[in-house]
């Protein structure tokens, strides 16, 4: 796989929000308006490239039976970092935001693609990916966001739409209007690459705990 | 009293975690196929969410706020739960078996769980007492377990149910979810007017 393509890869064909279903509670809670949904994309794009990047080249240091501990330390170092320069610098942003920053810890992404693709390849390419995969996080909740604030808003980037900021459709920026939106989304991406990427069950794959789910489930099963 | 009972309640019906503030949306979809999953991952964060706020509450108040380390929750935070979801599996295994046997295959799930995490951040957040954070905690968990147990049953139904091909799977499941999420718009302003 030549640099473009392991790009492009997390833009597209293994999009992390609507193929691989990972990090799905912030993009149902930030994507109320556009802007916060890119304040949100580009926070998660720079803590996946840090601890993509440290996680990378620490690979061959770090002990295998501890290593999801060690993610996530160097991961809650990095949102620590990322959350104090948006306090000062954005601070309007830290307000919308609100308590999804600090949990951009537990962001499946972001531990996923450390646990997927980090702890296995090279510096260089590990960065690629981070931000392959940080541009398509990004890419989903915009399209998200962009959907949820027209319809729900009336507003785009917060600039008002003539005729649709009186006939606002206010559910759509409340909960339920994001699941629907989102089960919809994922739903055109099914029908557009027809199935291919259609996995039957959640994408669980992309998920650190994946195993632990799995055998959780089978473990209930065999009791049966 | 009625404050506890008023954060109790919003806990469960007004801000349910999973279904307005959006915490804890993967073992939602995850875990909720069958009735007797979903309970018990329930009870286990239940647990947790208790614990962790008994322990992480201190841990802020006492210790980094008074060294004004307050920028290190978030790590410490995430630590202090991992390390505690160990902790308690250990001890279940060694004492309780018949509760690890049942809570067991949960417990590590629980670690990377926003909802944990989420709550004991908000309880800081929030301004709470300890008995308060441990009340909100509580409600918290009862509201996660609320709509894991009417989600699992709303997802018995469509297992059954005839879906055009895109959306089945997730996408009819995240539908089913927002008409879920919708019949708990129905609680806001409730618990206000009721001690009003």
């Amino acid at each position: 796989m030549n640099k473009r393509q392991n790009f492009l890869k997390g833009l597209i064909k293994e999009n992390p929000v609507l193929v691989l279903v990972l990090g799905t509670c912030p993009t149902l809670a930030v994507t109320t308006s556009v802007s916060s949904a890119i304040g949100m994309g580009a926070a998660a794009t720079a803590v996946l490239l840090c601890s993509n990047i440290v996680i990378s080249a620490l690979r061959n240091i770090i002990p295998d039976k501890v290593r999801i501990p060690c993610y996530i330390v160097l991961i809650a170092g990095f949102v620590t970092m990322v959350q104090m320069l948006v306090k000062a610098f954005a601070p309007a942003l830290d307000e919308s935001l609100g308590i999804y920053l600090p949990l951009i810890v537990v962001n499946c992404i972001i531990l996923g693609r450390a646990e997927m693709f980090a702890n296995k390849n090279k510096v260089i390419d590990s960065a690629i990916d981070a931000l392959g995969m940080g541009a398509g996080f990004t890419l989903a909740l915009f399209m998200m966001s962009s959907i949820r604030e027209i319809l729900g808003n009336g507003s785009w980037m917060g600039f008002e739409i003539p005729i649709l900021s009186d006939n606002s459709i206010s559910i759509m920026t409340m909960a339920p209007g994001g699941f629907l939106v989102f089960g919809i989304l994922i739903a055109v991406v099914n029908k557009i690459s027809h199935g291919k990427n259609s996995k039957k069950n959640f994408g669980c794959a992309g998920c650190p705990s994946a195993d632990i789910c799995a055998k959780s489930n089978g473990e209930q099963e065999e009791a049966k | 009293m009625t404050k506890f009972i008023i954060i109790m309640l919003s806990a469960v019906f007004i801000n349910n975690y999973v279904l307005s503030r959006f915490l804890g949306i993967c073992p939602f979809l995850g875990v909720s196929k069958k009735l007797n999953q979903a309970v018990g991952m329930s009870v286990a964060v239940i647990f947790v969410m208790l614990i962790a706020t008994a322990v992480t509450w201190p841990i802020q108040i006492y210790l980094l706020d008074p060294n004004s380390l307050g920028y290190l929750q978030t790590i410490v935070f995430i630590l202090v739960i991992a390390a505690l979801v160990q902790l308690v599996e250990i001890i279940l295994k060694r004492y309780i078996p018949s509760l690890h046997k049942s809570l067991g295959v949960y417990l590590p799930l629980i670690t990377t769980n926003c909802a944990v995490l989420g709550v004991t951040i908000l309880n800081i957040d929030e301004g709470y007492t300890f008995a308060e954070a441990m009340v909100n905690s509580l409600g918290s968990g009862v509201g996660f377990l609320l709509a894991m147990v009417m989600f699992s049953g709303v997802r018995s139904k469509i297992e059954g149910a005839d879906v055009p091909k895109a959306f089945q799977g997730l996408p009819i499941t995240l539908v089913a979810a927002s008409i879920t999420s919708l019949s708990f718009l129905g609680f806001s302003g409730v618990i206000e007017n009721l001690f009003a």
